[in-house]
């Protein structure tokens, strides 16, 4: 690429002909906080955001790479320090207005603004605070960044072009412009979100605009104990993620598409708590300290078990960071731990443990025994720490599983950190590194076992410091993946963070939908959301 | 009569269960997860490959010990603050009265989250589910307490004990031979009132997956395998844990009205 990516418009490749009009239904689990797509929080909002957001290029799921969208075409300097787009003359907002080079200048301008408590700006300001936003003219938009940030375009995938008039009818949402596939026409707070298309959307098809769908009506569903039976019963369309016990189930109805899509970025992990200013005895913090009681930690859980009886067999042993799904950044060289307790005895013994009538003891006969939280209400994440609990008391390790509420969770791993270990899922929508940076830069504040280090506590967390920033300024791909190989085989090696499984993304259409294509990554079953239709025949 | 013999059938099973199932309720079959019942499995076992009648009857004795011995705690705070009440006076009343509004306007569920948050996390499971059922006992004697105090009150009023204070008998002798004779089955039917109310908070809270904590079974814990209502039509074994609490607080409830009629 020599560190000029040109990207032209590809024609757009549709699965199958699709079916004109009808309504799509599906369920979200709260309200949106926010109809405004520079705000957006949670999931929810997130998806709104999906379906009636018009991006200037969009990632694509089926190719794990960029597509143009509002922009036809687009390309980064060779020093990375700036990116040009140029965006297509036929796009246009739900309102008729069309979609100009100074719009899209005013939502970067608005994002940057930090008045705007946006989640999606830190990402832009990798490379310092300074990012210049120009649009030389109605259809050309450039962005100049004070240092390269690597994989730049991937940031734009999350951000919808908005006009003034859009952010200025954001409390009414359906009176909100928008440049995606569809707009927001009706919402009843608790209820549902009536969506209907955009008539100006730029995509065509035999020469009439996508998307295929009339509508789309997202029904606002806390309890998601009955969305199976509604899908069964046709009330619903699809669901984004199903949980591995009733997958089982809906692959045995005929009249359900279930698809288990393969690997997702979310996993499930433990860590043990390494901050020193923990209110812990001090032979407890080093035992955390210390690498070998991590590693044979790791090697004595039976990680195909807790795939096979947690996930009924939906989710797979997790290696490092980075799962096999995302083909891009996963380092093929590192495998998940074998299960193997012997293994574990010996590293325990060569650290000065012995066993003692069946417990485990330190060099000053402190019998091992510690505690894990996770959150309660989480059966699977229960059921792990249970299957944990017995998998550790083979090498003599008494392990307390406890509960807590959420808050009270997060106060105590970010807080006070009052706790020895903790079971947690580690939720990705992103690909890329960079967005994990928060996670291991020894100075991030979600750096689990030990958040906001003032200094790297130790030599192999300066390193990673050190490569993950470097990954992050480089635009040079193969040079970024090596120094990210490096992080993980970091962490492999010192075990900071137990992986334990990686889940599978589960979910499942109804007999109506035409063109379903399921993703791992969310969304999972409507990221190609202006090609999915209704079947004939089922209105 | 009815009542009284299914509970006694259900305590013996409960307290059985080591019998019955001598492998154990943390015992996991990893090559048998799930399985419906057979004859090594009479309920089946759970995700883990438990076995859910070792579970179910394990269950049912920690909620029999610890919802009783809470029942006990509370029924016994009862019926010293309301004889007190009932002895002491006008103060001593108002000041009852008080603090049984207060206790029951207390939002219990939220308190014990907090208690529950605020636990040394190095206490044992054993330990943790002793101190929030000791929380239940010291947060729900007040109801109970109105009852007692009421009754000691008229007992007070009453032409027996207005004879015994004129023949100079003090407190104490008109507590024990006047009072406690008199209000010892009411306190007796407040255990049974409150038995069924502790077995129930605890099945919520493990429900909530804040009580009871694993590997240790309970009620509530159980019936989170409930929680996917589409399945249990196609595994209805799923329900025995909750057909066996109907059935004990069914037993419990009707014994409490067949004590309050007797006392009646």
């Amino acid at each position: 690429m020599k560190g000029v990516s040109l990207v032209l418009l590809t024609a757009l490749q549709l699965s199958a002909a699709g079916h004109w009009g009808g309504e799509l239904r599906f369920a979200i689990y709260s309200d949106p906080k926010t109809f405004n797509p520079l705000l957006v929080t949670e999931q929810s909002a997130g998806v709104v955001r999906y379906l009636t957001g018009g991006m200037l290029i969009r990632w694509n799921h089926a190719t794990q790479a960029m597509d143009p969208e509002l922009a036809q075409s687009w390309r980064v300097s060779p020093d990375g320090r700036e990116i040009r787009f140029e965006l297509r003359p036929d796009a246009r907002f739900s309102d008729g207005a069309p979609v100009t080079a100074q719009d899209a200048a005013f939502t970067f301008h608005t994002l940057l603004d930090p008045k705007t408590p946006s989640p999606d700006a830190d990402a832009f300001r990798l490379g310092g605070q300074q990012v210049t936003v120009e649009a030389p003219s109605e259809r050309v938009l450039v962005l100049k960044f004070a240092q390269p940030i690597a994989g730049v375009e991937r940031l734009f995938g999350f951000i919808a072009i908005v006009s003034q008039r859009t952010l200025q009818s954001a409390a009414d949402p359906s009176r909100m412009p928008t440049a995606g596939p569809f707009h927001v026409a009706e919402y009843q707070p608790g209820a549902e979100i009536s969506l209907v298309r955009n008539p100006y959307y730029w995509k065509t098809v035999d020469g009439r605009r996508l998307p295929y769908l009339d509508g789309i009506r997202l029904k606002i569903r806390q309890d998601r104990a009955l969305e199976v039976n509604d899908l069964l019963s046709g009330e619903l369309d699809l669901i984004d993620s199903v949980d591995p016990k009733a997958f089982a189930r809906l692959a045995n109805k005929g009249s359900v598409t279930a698809i288990d899509a393969g690997p997702s970025l979310d996993s499930e992990q433990l860590w043990f708590n390494q901050n020193p200013s923990a209110p812990l005895a001090d032979y407890r913090k080093a035992w955390f300290h210390s690498p070998e009681f991590r590693r044979a930690i790791s090697l004595a859980i039976h990680r195909d078990d807790l795939a096979r009886l947690v996930f009924d067999a939906h989710a797979q042993p997790a290696a490092a960071i980075v799962p096999a799904s995302n083909r891009a950044w996963n380092n093929p060289a590192l495998k998940p731990p074998p299960f193997d307790p012997n293994a574990a005895q010996k590293l325990l013994f060569s650290a000065g443990f012995r066993l003692d009538k069946g417990e485990l003891r330190d060099t000053a006969k402190h019998p091992v025994q510690f505690s894990i939280i996770t959150n309660a209400g989480s059966s699977s994440r229960e059921r792990l720490g249970v299957l944990i609990q017995q998998d550790l008391e083979r090498i003599g390790i008494h392990v307390r599983l406890i509960t807590l509420d959420f808050p009270s969770l997060i106060e105590r791993i970010t807080r006070t950190f009052d706790y020895e270990a903790c079971l947690l899922g580690m939720v990705n929508d992103d690909l890329d590194p960079n967005s994990q940076m928060n996670v291991w830069l020894s100075s991030g504040p979600s750096h689990l076992w030990y958040p906001g280090e003032k200094t790297p506590a130790t030599e192999w967390e300066a390193e990673i410091d050190k490569l993950m920033v470097q990954q992050s300024r480089e635009t040079k791909t193969a040079l970024r993946k090596k120094a990210f190989d490096r992080v993980q085989e970091i962490v492999a090696e010192q075990v900071p963070v137990i992986f334990l499984v990686g889940k599978h993304s589960l979910c499942a259409y109804g007999p109506r939908v035409g063109n379903a294509s399921a993703s791992p990554f969310f969304p999972q079953t409507f990221w190609n959301i202006d090609q999915l239709y209704i079947r004939a025949g089922h209105p | 009569m009815a009542a009284a013999i299914g509970l006694s059938i259900l305590a013996a099973c409960s307290f059985a269960a080591g019998w019955i199932c001598p492998s154990g309720y943390a015992a996991q079959f990893r090559d048998a997860p799930a399985v419906a019942p057979c004859a090594r499995f009479p309920l089946g076992t759970d995700e883990l490959g438990r076995d859910l009648l070792a579970r179910t009857l394990y269950g049912m004795r920690l909620s029999f010990l610890l919802a009783g011995s809470a029942a006990l705690v509370s029924s016994a705070i009862a019926g010293l603050a309301g004889i007190a009440a009932g002895v002491l006076g006008k103060v001593f009343e108002q000041s009852l009265e008080a603090c049984s509004n207060l206790l029951m306007s207390l939002p219990w569920l939220f308190l014990l989250l907090l208690a529950r948050a605020l636990m040394p996390l190095g206490m044992p499971a054993e330990t943790s589910v002793l101190v929030t059922f000791l929380l239940l006992a010291l947060l729900g004697w007040a109801p109970a307490a109105r009852v007692v105090g009421a009754s000691a009150q008229s007992l007070r009023q009453s032409g027996f004990t207005l004879r015994a204070r004129a023949e100079g008998a003090g407190n104490w002798r008109l507590i024990w031979h006047q009072l406690w004779p008199n209000l010892r089955p009411l306190i007796a039917t407040q255990f049974l009132v409150l038995l069924p109310g502790f077995i129930l908070s605890e099945a919520t809270l493990s429900f909530l997956g804040l009580g009871v904590g694993e590997p240790l079974p309970s009620w509530g814990g159980l019936f989170r395998n409930l929680e996917d209502y589409s399945a249990v039509a196609e595994q209805p074994w799923r329900v025995a844990p909750l057909v066996l609490m109907f059935l004990t607080v069914a037993c419990l409830q009707s014994l409490s009205s067949e004590a309050s009629q007797r006392k009646t």
